[in-house]
């Protein structure tokens, strides 16, 4: 039997604000003190009212944006009522009948994902239980720094077919994120959270099966292997007779699997109604064509042109377009040294792994001394620390060390003649079939000579012991 | 020194300018006084002797070099709702014992820069919900006009304290009528402002889109004073709104030339007391003997106003009340076996019936299923009514009323009929439901007992509400009168 997989996927991220969504305390780090970033707003004492934070807002018209949404004229908060000890006011701040925006989509390697709504809403706050769950525990916490935090939900319409494309699509809507500078959207510190909501259906059937939804997932690995889990397990359930339970179903790290949480066949009602303390928003126009004017190049797109543009493999220029700071220096850099491809290797191979951005004409200039074999791909690597370090140019470093690597044949010749009349054991050796000998002979001869040009070095020393 | 505690504000502060008397003298008469008087009315659930003398001498040292403005060193008492921080503040109500807010409310704070002297804190219905003050979690108040009667409500602890001199003025908050009603009732000026002139920062919310923080006095001048002391935009309050601070703008012209409007709706509104009718009636012919032309007014939807109010209100407080649930301050139940039962027995025990009535309405209200057919249905009413407000302020420039249908009535009388108490703001919660500014003004006595002409005028006209109940308080020579609780007719 052949099933079809249809995942819709509720990512919650947090923007990127230095406050709250509607008071003044700091969104804090994980691994504050508990309830050190907290105020009578956010702890819902008595009296104090929420205002909601502008740069949340333009966060979240942002992602809209960039995620090709319809932004409506009109837009409000609702309360979402609930009670539970981490939610300090008895309700969410949300958005319900009206959000922020509406009708988007997101390209997922050549496929449209569509996007239904991004909103914006709090955080609630943590409970840690001394005992097992919270109906059991024999003393339960609550910190309330997450309380408050601003979040956007991102809900996509259940286009996505299967663990893949669900990870791709998390993986691409993060690196869009970073890009626009509307979240660090680091999955780890909880600013990302996905919940894929997965049904099976039968192949070439159109009816909708029951859906599960997962929770406590940590990383994309996680996000794939969840699903792949959740897939293998509903499959399993339908074609041994039985029916898949409409739920909400934890993953377990460290099981490797997920298991039932919270049983949604009784709907629970929350009672929405439009925020009192909060008046309605009527968007202005200018401020969001603003802001989409000020949109940065999308990875999409700048995906597309750096294979167009600069001739880059389709895997490099997914890697380089995927931090807008990596991609600016390539672009930057590669037009300075007029080798594309060499610059990206640089970027991938070098500049990425370090974490640290060089200036693009100090990156072009050891791309094309390296390039060029003035030196040595080794020291192009000390050299581009160096200038990093203390601002020199590479030119000018290399010239004020000595660096300069020695490529006159003759010179070469002497050094690589010399090193093997001081071996002869190791002459004889490699003559007498033992040819990784070599590599030992190679390694004296830089340890003779370090700025030695290696390439031809290597030549030489294949031509003299043949 | 009983007589200082008779003064107006404008009296209180020629006498404190001219260093007749000290800051600290004022508050001493009062203390004294609500020493006599206050075990019968029992206006005040806390006072606040640190706060009393802390800013009577710091008005004092203002009053020494020449500084303050009216407020400084004026007696204020302060409803229970309004979070003062390190003053114990619980709404009247069990659930919140104890509780100390961390922080001041902004109505508060600014009263407090203005030089206002605090007492302490004025009984009132449990949430602010009722209309006697006898839902307090606490212990009824008494009318000073006739211990055996209310002092309406829910602000009749700060109404009955002004009533009976034992503060100058206080603050209350208006929901449905609960400033309104209980000046009427106690023969004082109260006043609820427009909806977002005053701050709603640090007032415990019964419903969000209704409630508004408002003065009592003995005056309408000294009314005007504290509202413009407390009104203007606060960055807390994202409902509060950025508009110049006129309230006393014409607040000297008299009504000559004024349309004023009597709604024909208001004058036929069930258990209407003749003796009230006739109080009204005879205040408008005062008001058109000075000159203000009077023209009958419509509002048709007048009688779906009190069922609007009680699906909307409701709605409100049952979700402004899910905070009470004894995880973070205030009552907390602990014999418990797990956190549901926690909730349902902190909730029962700390809450009160007429509030518990109230969450269960509003769950009801908002819940799915019946979403359209009550709130969105009320919030329709809603805007019939503010449509019925504009249409009667395109014929007039504000619109007069009897405050309350009834004069106090005996205590006890009503408790078993919500709805019969549910019918003493049937004048007053449409100008909550319209957002409209609105004052009560004293008018002449009903079975000795006091009788408050309403004045509501367009939203942000607060000083067209102010003249006209200036100039009837100048056209009649009606003047706010202390109460003697200590003689057996109120009247000393």
């Amino acid at each position: 039997m052949s099933w079809n997989v249809v995942i819709g996927m509720e990512i919650h991220v947090q923007p990127r604000t230095r406050t709250k969504m509607f008071c003044g305390c700091a969104v804090g780090q994980l691994g504050d003190p508990p309830n050190s970033n907290v105020c009578e707003v956010c702890l819902g004492m008595p009296g104090v009212l929420p205002v909601i934070n502008k740069a949340a807002v333009e966060a979240c018209l942002k992602t809209a944006l960039a995620l090709n949404c319809e932004i409506p004229i009109h837009t409000k908060f609702d309360r979402k009522n609930y009670m539970y000890p981490d939610l300090p006011k008895g309700y969410q701040i949300s958005q319900y009948d009206l959000p922020m925006s509406v009708n988007g989509y997101l390209e997922v390697r050549g496929r449209k994902v569509r996007i239904r709504r991004v909103h914006l809403e709090e955080d609630t706050g943590k409970l840690i239980h001394a005992g097992d769950k919270l109906n059991k525990a024999w003393e339960s916490f609550v910190d309330l720094n997450r309380a408050g935090v601003p979040l956007m939900e991102i809900v996509s319409e259940p286009d996505i077919r299967g663990a893949d494309e669900a990870r791709d699509y998390a993986q691409e809507l993060r690196t869009l994120l970073r890009t626009i500078g509307a979240s660090e959207a680091e999955m780890e510190k909880g600013q990302l959270r996905c919940e894929p909501n997965i049904s099976i259906r039968r192949y070439e059937s159109d009816d909708l099966g029951i859906k599960t939804e997962l929770k406590n997932i940590n990383s994309f690995r996680a996000l794939h292997r969840a699903i792949e889990f959740e897939i293998k397990r509903q499959i399993q359930v339908v074609e041994s007779g039985g029916t898949v339970v409409q739920e909400t179903r934890g993953w377990s790290e460290s099981e490797q699997r997920t298991f039932s949480q919270r049983s949604k066949e009784f709907a629970e009602d929350y009672r929405y109604f439009p925020e009192p303390d909060l008046p309605p928003l009527q968007l202005d126009r200018v401020w969001i064509e603003d802001l989409r004017r000020e949109l940065p190049e999308l990875p999409g797109s700048r995906r597309a042109r750096l294979v167009a543009e600069y001739g880059l493999p389709v895997a490099d220029a997914a890697l380089i377009a995927a931090d807008r700071d990596l991609a600016d220096l390539f672009e930057a850099a590669a037009k300075a040294s007029g080798d594309n491809k060499r610059t990206a290797n640089w970027v991938i191979g070098e500049v990425a792994p370090s974490g640290r951005l060089p200036s693009p004409i100090h990156l072009a200039e050891v791309v094309t001394l390296v390039g060029t074999g003035k030196i040595t791909r080794d020291q192009g690597r000390e050299v581009l620390a160096e200038s990093m370090r203390d601002g020199a140019s590479p030119a000018e470093i290399v010239a004020t060390r000595g660096l300069a690597q020695v490529s006159d044949p003759a010179a070469v010749r002497a050094t690589v003649e010399a090193v093997l009349a001081d071996n002869p054991k190791a002459v004889a050796d490699y003559r007498a079939g033992r040819v990784r000998v070599i590599d030992f002979l190679a390694a004296q001869i830089i340890k003779r000579a370090p700025q030695v040009d290696r390439a031809l070095a290597n030549e030489l020393l294949k031509e003299l012991l043949r | 020194m009983s007589e200082l505690t008779e003064l107006t504000i404008s009296e209180a502060a020629r006498l404190l300018r001219l260093h007749s008397i000290s800051a600290s003298e004022l508050v001493t008469a009062h203390v004294k006084r609500i020493e006599e008087v206050d075990p019968l009315v029992k206006a005040y659930l806390r006072f606040t002797p640190e706060l009393w003398e802390q800013q009577a001498d710091e008005a004092d040292e203002k009053l020494k070099r020449g500084e303050g403005g009216p407020l400084t060193g004026i007696p204020v008492a302060i409803k229970d709702v309004l979070c003062v921080k390190g003053v114990e503040t619980t709404a009247g109500s069990q659930i919140l014992r104890g509780f100390r807010p961390p922080y001041t409310g902004t109505a508060v704070s600014r009263l407090f820069e203005a030089g206002a002297v605090m007492l302490g804190v004025t009984n009132c219905d449990e949430f602010a919900m009722g209309s006697s003050t006898e839902n307090s979690g606490y212990f009824p108040t008494h009318n000073p006009w006739d211990l055996d009667r209310v002092p309406g409500g829910s602000s009749g602890g700060s109404a009955a304290a002004v009533a009976a001199g034992e503060a100058m003025i206080s603050l209350g908050t208006d929901t449905g009528g609960s400033i309104r009603q209980p000046a009427a009732v106690c023969g004082v000026v109260g006043m609820k402002p427009t909806y977002g002139r005053v701050s709603r920062y640090g007032l415990i919310a019964f419903a969000s889109s209704l409630d508004q923080i408002g003065p009592f006095a003995r005056s309408v001048e000294d009314a005007s004073l504290v509202l413009e002391a407390m009104a203007g935009h606060d960055p807390l309050d994202a409902t509060s709104a950025d508009r110049p601070n006129d309230v006393r703008r014409d607040f000297d012209k008299g009504v000559k030339g004024m349309r004023l409007g009597v709604p024909y709706e208001y004058t036929q509104v069930e258990g209407m007391e003749r003796g009230v009718a006739d109080a009204i009636d005879a205040a408008i012919k005062t008001l058109e003997k000075a000159g203000a032309e009077i023209v009958e007014v419509n509002l048709p939807h007048t009688d779906y106003g009190l069922a609007a109010y009680y699906i909307i209100a409701p709605a409100e407080c049952s979700s402004n009340l899910a905070r009470f649930d004894g995880v973070k301050y205030g009552m907390s139940v602990q014999d418990v076996d797990n956190i549901t039962e926690m909730y349902m027995r902190t909730r029962r025990e700390g809450f009160g019936t007429e509030v518990r009535r109230r969450i269960m309405l509003g769950t009801y209200a908002l819940s799915s299923g019946y979403y359209d057919a009550y709130y969105l249905k009320a919030q329709k009413v809603r805007t019939l009514i503010k449509r019925d407000f504009d249409d009667a302020f395109s014929k007039c420039d504000a619109i007069v009323s009897a405050t309350s249908p009834v004069v106090a009535f005996p205590i006890g009388s009503r408790t078993e009929n919500p709805l019969s108490m549910y019918l003493c703001d049937v004048l007053t919660l449409g100008g909550n439901l319209a957002g409209l500014p609105g004052i009560s003004v004293p008018c002449g006595m009903s079975q000795g007992l006091p009788v408050g002409l309403q004045v509501l005028a367009p939203q942000w006209r607060e000083d067209v509400a102010l003249r006209v109940a200036r100039a009837y308080e100048v056209a009649s020579g009606v003047r706010a009168e202390v109460a003697s609780p200590l003689s057996p007719q109120g009247r000393g």
